[in-house]
């Protein structure tokens, strides 16, 4: 870090800390994929491909770094790739909640928070991840865990439910939400879904239609 | 209750694998040359037949819909069908098991629209945190290409077409079509002044309608068994089957499809296994995803869930995405946590919902502990005029609704916990609707 006043814009260009991440490039794999990704568009339309490119970047370097986020130079890249000014790329990346612009923790626990699930006891749900250590809008120490309180995720008749990185676990309870940060801390994968053993959002016991299709 | 028979998606629940085969096995692009050589006006006319009317909240008639854009495809300027699959409204949860389970009624769908309007492409936008949902999506798509039934000569049909599945990532306003459209281009998703409409000028500047993933899934079914199959179930104007997604205090919540029309108490009955703690400890009902006023127990309990039965009781059927609460809940909580919704997911461009948002949500916070003056409750209800109607798009409106609901039906209810607050007055523990 670096404190004080500068003479003028240069010398405080000068004492910025080095930027991290300024070497990202695609990997092979994936440089074929935005390849790909760009030409979904149509010929002009490269603009169009903004977010699929980002997408591509932030999953990369959880590949590579173990935290899913686009630091600056990251996002320069995309837009250099699609012949975007670099404003407008950032003007995408920060309007989208789902881009992170810090570094998460490997597991990044979005705990939906919105009436549906308030109802269901979605408080209880924040209580576990607390009384877990994990701290809302942060990450613990051990770069383990982020928590976040989210907006309805569109799983509302499985409610309470949480995201963890890619999957939803569904039909909480405090107790089945701290069993899964204990497994996610030994390093297992809990099964995502329903945690009460129901299929999608069938009701539970059992279907009240469509019964043939059961085992069919 | 709908007949097994009547259902379209027969795999609503995923019990059967999602993939090619087993969708033919349903039905699913079975001889779907035969629906194109209908030839486009005779689709516009079943699906008008059909009474079909737009199932992602504004209740618009799907083939009026379909019938405003250009009759001849014009190269320079490609007609774009983009259905909405960014399902973000509180309380919405059937695009995601249309997408997961049963994706390839979808896509064959987006075939018969398309070419009914003369399209040249379909743009599929999934909501970011539908990350399996995608990935099944972008399976069948491939299946799909693979198999020859979409891309060049689709179907044998000398027509072509595309299908690109795109993601967002996190911003609810984007289920608005026209800041869907900007979200596309590669742009922050800030709706767009109308007019001009979609139709008019939309994706790129080229002629565009956007759909609801539900509305573009039913169409292949509908021209299948004719639109007067369709149009024989529910009510005159609320024709069709429907996807119902039932949260909160119920016994067993589930998404499920029903008859459009059905009775609120017949279809709680029927598949979620009644209210939490029986009819009597209905407090009040959501009865359309977050946006829509809620309707107090004594008014819902035998209402038609449809359109226009909604409408008439200041409510409407939006999503259908059916919100639940008992007595147990705290309404003025409940409510005040939409609030905080709507701010959050407020674009910023129009002052009044930027602000206004805002404002609302921190008034209700104190409202829910009664940390407020009598006459905030009026000067509440008069800021959420102030926002309504005075926005771009519908989310101003969709953040003042709750409000108004709330105060329509509970104001004794705010006024009971002011008065607590301030211990004038012993107020028993009241939780009753107004009226």
């Amino acid at each position: 870090m670096t404190t004080g006043t500068y003479n003028t814009v240069a010398e405080a260009r000068a004492a910025r800390p080095p930027r991290r991440h300024s070497d990202f490039a695609w990997t092979l794999e994936n440089a074929n994929e935005a390849a790909r990704l760009i030409a979904l568009y149509p010929k002009g339309r490269e603009a169009s491909a903004v977010m699929p490119l980002l997408w591509l970047a932030q999953e990369q370097m959880a590949a590579q770094h173990g935290s899913a986020w686009l630091p600056v130079p990251v996002i320069e890249y995309v837009a250099a790739q699609i012949g975007m000014p670099y404003m407008r790329a950032y003007e995408v990346a920060t309007f989208y909640t789902m881009y992170n612009l810090k570094p998460v923790g490997r597991y990044l626990v979005q705990v939906c928070g919105t009436t549906p699930c308030q109802l269901r006891g979605s408080d209880d749900i924040m209580r576990a991840c607390t009384d877990k250590g994990l701290v809302k809008g942060g990450n613990t120490a051990d770069g383990l865990f982020t928590l976040a309180e989210v907006e309805c995720l569109g799983a509302c008749a499985n409610a309470p439910m949480v995201q963890i990185n890619a999957d939803n676990y569904e039909d909480l309870t405090y107790d089945s939400m701290t069993a899964i940060l204990d497994a996610l801390a030994k390093g297992e994968t809990p099964l995502p879904g329903s945690q009460i053993g129901r299929q999608a959002s069938c009701p539970e016991g059992g279907p009240t239609t469509l019964k043939e299709m059961v085992g069919a | 209750m709908l007949d097994d028979k009547d259902r379209i998606f027969t795999n609503l629940y995923g019990f059967q694998p999602w993939n090619l085969e087993h969708a033919r096995k349903r039905g699913d692009w079975v001889d779907t040359r035969a629906l194109l050589d209908l030839g486009p006006d005779e689709i516009v006319n079943i699906m008008k037949a059909s009474g079909l009317r737009g199932r992602g909240g504004a209740g618009f008639p799907t083939g009026m819909k379909w019938s405003f854009m250009p009759k001849v495809s014009n190269p320079a300027r490609p007609s774009t069908l983009v259905i909405n699959a960014d399902e973000s409204e509180p309380g919405s949860c059937k695009d995601r098991e249309i997408i997961r389970h049963d994706p390839h009624k979808l896509i064959e769908g987006a075939l018969v629209a398309g070419f009914a309007m003369h399209a040249t492409a379909a743009y599929i936008y999934i909501r970011g945190e539908y990350v399996r949902e995608a990935e099944v999506l972008f399976a069948a798509v491939r299946e799909a290409y693979a198999a020859g039934l979409i891309g060049r000569n689709a179907c044998g049909s000398g027509y072509d077409f595309d299908v690109i599945v795109h993601r967002g990532a996190g911003a609810y306003i984007c289920g608005e079509e026209t800041a869907m459209l900007e979200s596309l281009e590669g742009k922050k998703g800030q709706p767009r002044l109308k007019p001009p409409f979609p139709a008019g000028a939309g994706l790129y500047g080229n002629p565009t309608t956007v759909n609801n993933v539900e509305s573009i899934a039913v169409a292949p079914t509908i021209l299948r068994r004719g639109g007067a199959w369709f149009a024989a179930i529910g009510r005159p104007k609320n024709e069709g089957t429907k996807l119902f997604q039932i949260s909160g205090h119920v016994n067993t919540p589930c998404v499920v499809e029903e008859a459009m029309s059905v009775p609120f108490r017949e279809l709680i009955e029927t598949h979620c296994g009644g209210i939490r703690g029986g009819w009597d400890n209905l407090l009040a009902v959501i009865p359309g995803g977050s946006s829509v006023p809620l309707v107090p127990a004594d008014q819902i309990i035998d209402c038609p869930m449809d359109f226009d039965a909604l409408k008439d009781l200041k409510s409407g059927l939006g999503t259908a995405a059916i919100i639940v609460m008992d007595r147990s809940t705290d309404i003025v909580r409940a409510i005040a946590r939409l609030s905080y919704f709507y701010k959050h997911e407020s674009c910023g461009q129009c002052t009044p919902c930027r602000e206004g948002t805002g404002w609302m949500w921190r008034v209700m916070e104190r409202l829910v502990e009664g940390n407020a003056e009598p006459h905030e409750i009026d000067l509440l209800l008069e800021v959420t005029t102030e926002v309504e109607g005075h926005t771009i798009c519908a989310l101003g409106d969709a953040a003042a609704w709750p409000i108004q609901g709330l105060i329509r039906h509970f104001r004794p209810e705010l006024e009971a916990r002011i008065a607590r607050r301030k211990g004038f007055v012993q107020v028993p523990g009241m939780l009753e609707a107004a009226e």
